[in-house]
């Protein structure tokens, strides 16, 4: 019992110590010339740092920049594909932090990898930076997050001195009914990006990243502004004027008595990448229409 | 069957005021949580304010939260409480089985494909203010229900019930095999909608949903009403009551259809809650015995208790965060199962 102890510890501080991210180790390794993201936010910053050439393979849900429709799709989150993506030679792979079946196996055959998590806004750049590093491409993974960082600041600025609406950012919900609703809690980069663009999260002391919402908590919360994220298939304007309509089953909740519900479609909403100053453009747009050219 | 030593040679005036004593007994119980349900909640409103007619209604919040959130959400909790229950006595008495549950003969795993599909494949549908992913889940539960009862009518002699049960089950497995075919074919966001939609939830937020759900509800009891004698002769056993003089086959499908109406309605409502169905029926026969005339009823009313009940308990004891009632239901529900379970032991 005993030895079998020992080894399941030596075992765990053996994982613990591989799942720690090749970037903290430092850049060892030559810059890789053929990497493979399975993280639709890294793909998008490795072409925003100019490494988009460098790409070989990305992950079943990348879709931005449209240069990725021709690269080979190795799987995602939950569905990695091994095979293919050790078939394709990489010399490095960009995996989440949470695939450590998926770690584990690139460790076996060998294959260099950097891992990925985010928690919030701060990290979009962080993130880019690192990871300049760790490809050999410092300089433009600066200037790439230093542009973000500017464009982001300019729209804190342009809002800083404007009241603040209380805003309720859905992210799904059951189309045709205000059932199954998911909103952004008071944690993680969409929460960042409603406080930069100038609202206040409504769900802000809920520290979880998404909350399941009933009519109820939005009929208590009162939102002056709801914004509903729509991705996917692109929606028409008649459909998109009806889901709008759904909302009038809760007349007093302020956003829909001064009809300031919106909805609002693309997938900058979703990654947490390069186009996050996008995104905050766009919601400083809805929350301060008077501020924005 | 335990409990088997009502005889149908008691007086009816017996039966009569027992049956009037648990109407009552059952009602105040069910009258009181709708009464009481509504004033609980994770926002504290002031029934003053809720019925003050000085405040326009577009602006007042406590009616709002009273009238749009909370008492559709009871209504919903009622006839979905009602709707489990009595399927599950019906269930029960058909397929002679304690173990049944309207979860039994896998329309309830149609209802849940129905809804995954139309989640996973972005169905867009309306009809009569209903949206896509209740009328998909009410497809789906139609759409078992006829297999099953395709079944029904292909069996043979004396193994009825074994045919219908196992055919039962087995149609639940396939049906659970497609959800997980349809769950991998899923996309991130469509995955958590689906399981939390198979956690179940109450939050009607309109009346419409309620209002399609009563009409095959109706039917449903339409059915009921004429089963509890003959449910009383089947349970103990189909020869004996054809010997009596039930038309045991035409008797089977009223049963098998009522129940799997209800079992479908409730399940497009409030998704699949979990236990409702299997303990309500035993807890309720160890109150009042085994007369289905007392057991249909009793579970009706306790049934819609208990789910308005859990309900409570899911929106406030996490507030302002609301649980998903499944997760309350089934909370409550097994380890009730298993005192039940032990106790018979």
């Amino acid at each position: 019992m005993k030895k079998l102890l020992l080894l399941l510890s030596l075992a765990a501080l053996l994982l613990t110590t591989r799942a720690v991210p090749s970037a903290q180790r430092g850049p060892v390794a030559p810059p890789p010339g053929r990497i493979v993201s399975l993280v639709p936010a890294t793909t998008e910053m490795l072409y925003a740092m100019g490494a988009g050439s460098r790409v070989v393979g990305v992950g079943t849900y990348d879709r931005y920049p449209p240069e990725v429709d021709k690269l080979p799709r190795l799987g995602g989150l939950l569905d990695p594909n091994i095979e293919q993506l050790i078939a394709i030679r990489p010399d490095l792979v960009i995996v989440y932090d949470t695939q450590t079946e998926l770690r584990r196996q690139l460790e076996r055959a060998g294959i260099p990898m950097w891992g990925y998590s985010t928690k919030g806004l701060s990290d979009v750049t962080a993130t880019i930076k690192s990871l300049g590093d760790r490809i050999g491409m410092a300089a433009q993974a600066n200037a790439a997050a230093t542009g973000i960082d500017a464009r982001l600041q300019a729209v804190r600025t342009r809002v800083a001195k404007l009241p603040r609406p209380k805003t309720l950012l859905i992210f799904g919900r059951e189309p045709g009914s205000l059932r199954g609703m998911n909103a952004s809690g008071g944690y993680g980069f969409l929460h960042d990006l409603v406080e930069l663009a100038g609202g206040v999260d409504v769900l802000g002391d809920i520290k979880q990243a998404a909350v399941s919402m009933s009519s109820e908590m939005v009929l208590a919360r009162a939102p002056d502004v709801i914004i509903e994220l729509h991705y996917g298939e692109a929606w028409p304007p008649a459909k998109i004027e009806s889901e709008r309509r759904v909302w009038s089953a809760l007349p007093s909740v302020p956003a829909v008595r001064n009809g300031r519900v919106t909805l609002l479609t693309g997938d900058e909403f979703v990654v947490p990448g390069p186009r996050v100053p996008l995104a905050a453009e766009r919601l400083a747009a809805v929350l301060h229409p008077e501020s924005s050219r | 069957m335990p409990g088997t030593e009502y005889s149908l040679a008691r007086g009816t005036s017996t039966v009569r005021s027992r049956l009037a004593w648990t109407l009552a007994g059952f009602g105040i119980l069910a009258l009181g949580a709708c009464l009481l349900a509504p004033l609980a909640g994770g926002t504290s409103i002031s029934l003053r304010n809720v019925f003050d007619r000085a405040q326009p209604y577009a602006t007042n919040i406590d009616a709002q939260i009273f009238f749009i959130a909370r008492l559709p959400r009871v209504i919903a909790a009622a006839l979905v409480g009602s709707a489990l229950a009595l399927s599950g006595v019906v269930f029960q008495a058909l397929l002679r089985n304690p173990l049944a549950s309207p979860d039994t003969l896998g329309v309830s795993a149609g209802a849940s494909l129905g809804a995954m599909l139309a989640i996973t494949f972005n169905a867009d549908v309306s009809i009569g203010g209903l949206s896509t992913v209740p009328l998909a889940s009410f497809t789906g539960s139609l759409g078992a229900l006829a297999i099953v009862y395709g079944l029904s009518v292909i069996r043979r002699g004396g193994t009825s019930t074994m045919v219908l049960l196992l055919g039962g089950v087995t149609l639940t497995a396939l049906l659970s095999a497609v959800m997980g075919f349809v769950q991998f074919v899923a996309d991130f966001t469509q995955t958590f909608r689906n399981v939390r939609w198979m956690m179940g939830s109450l939050d009607v937020a309109s009346y419409a949903p309620i209002v399609a759900a009563l009409v095959p509800m109706a039917f449903a009891c339409a059915g009921f009403a004429t089963l509890p004698r003959v449910l009383d002769l089947i349970s103990v056993g189909a020869e004996s009551a054809a010997a009596r003089g039930v038309d045991v086959a035409r008797t089977e499908r009223v049963a098998l259809i009522s129940a799997s109406l209800a079992t479908g309605a409730a399940v497009s409502l409030a998704g699949p809650v979990a236990f409702i169905g299997i303990i309500v029926p035993h807890l309720v026969r160890l109150i009042v015995g085994a007369d289905h005339r007392l057991v249909l009823p009793a579970s009706a009313l306790f049934g819609a208790t208990l789910l308005i009940a859990c309900d409570v308990v899911a929106r406030t004891i996490m507030a302002p965060l609301e649980l998903p009632v499944g997760i309350v239901t089934a909370l409550v529900g097994a380890p009730v199962f298993l005192w039940l379970l032990f106790r018979r032991a």
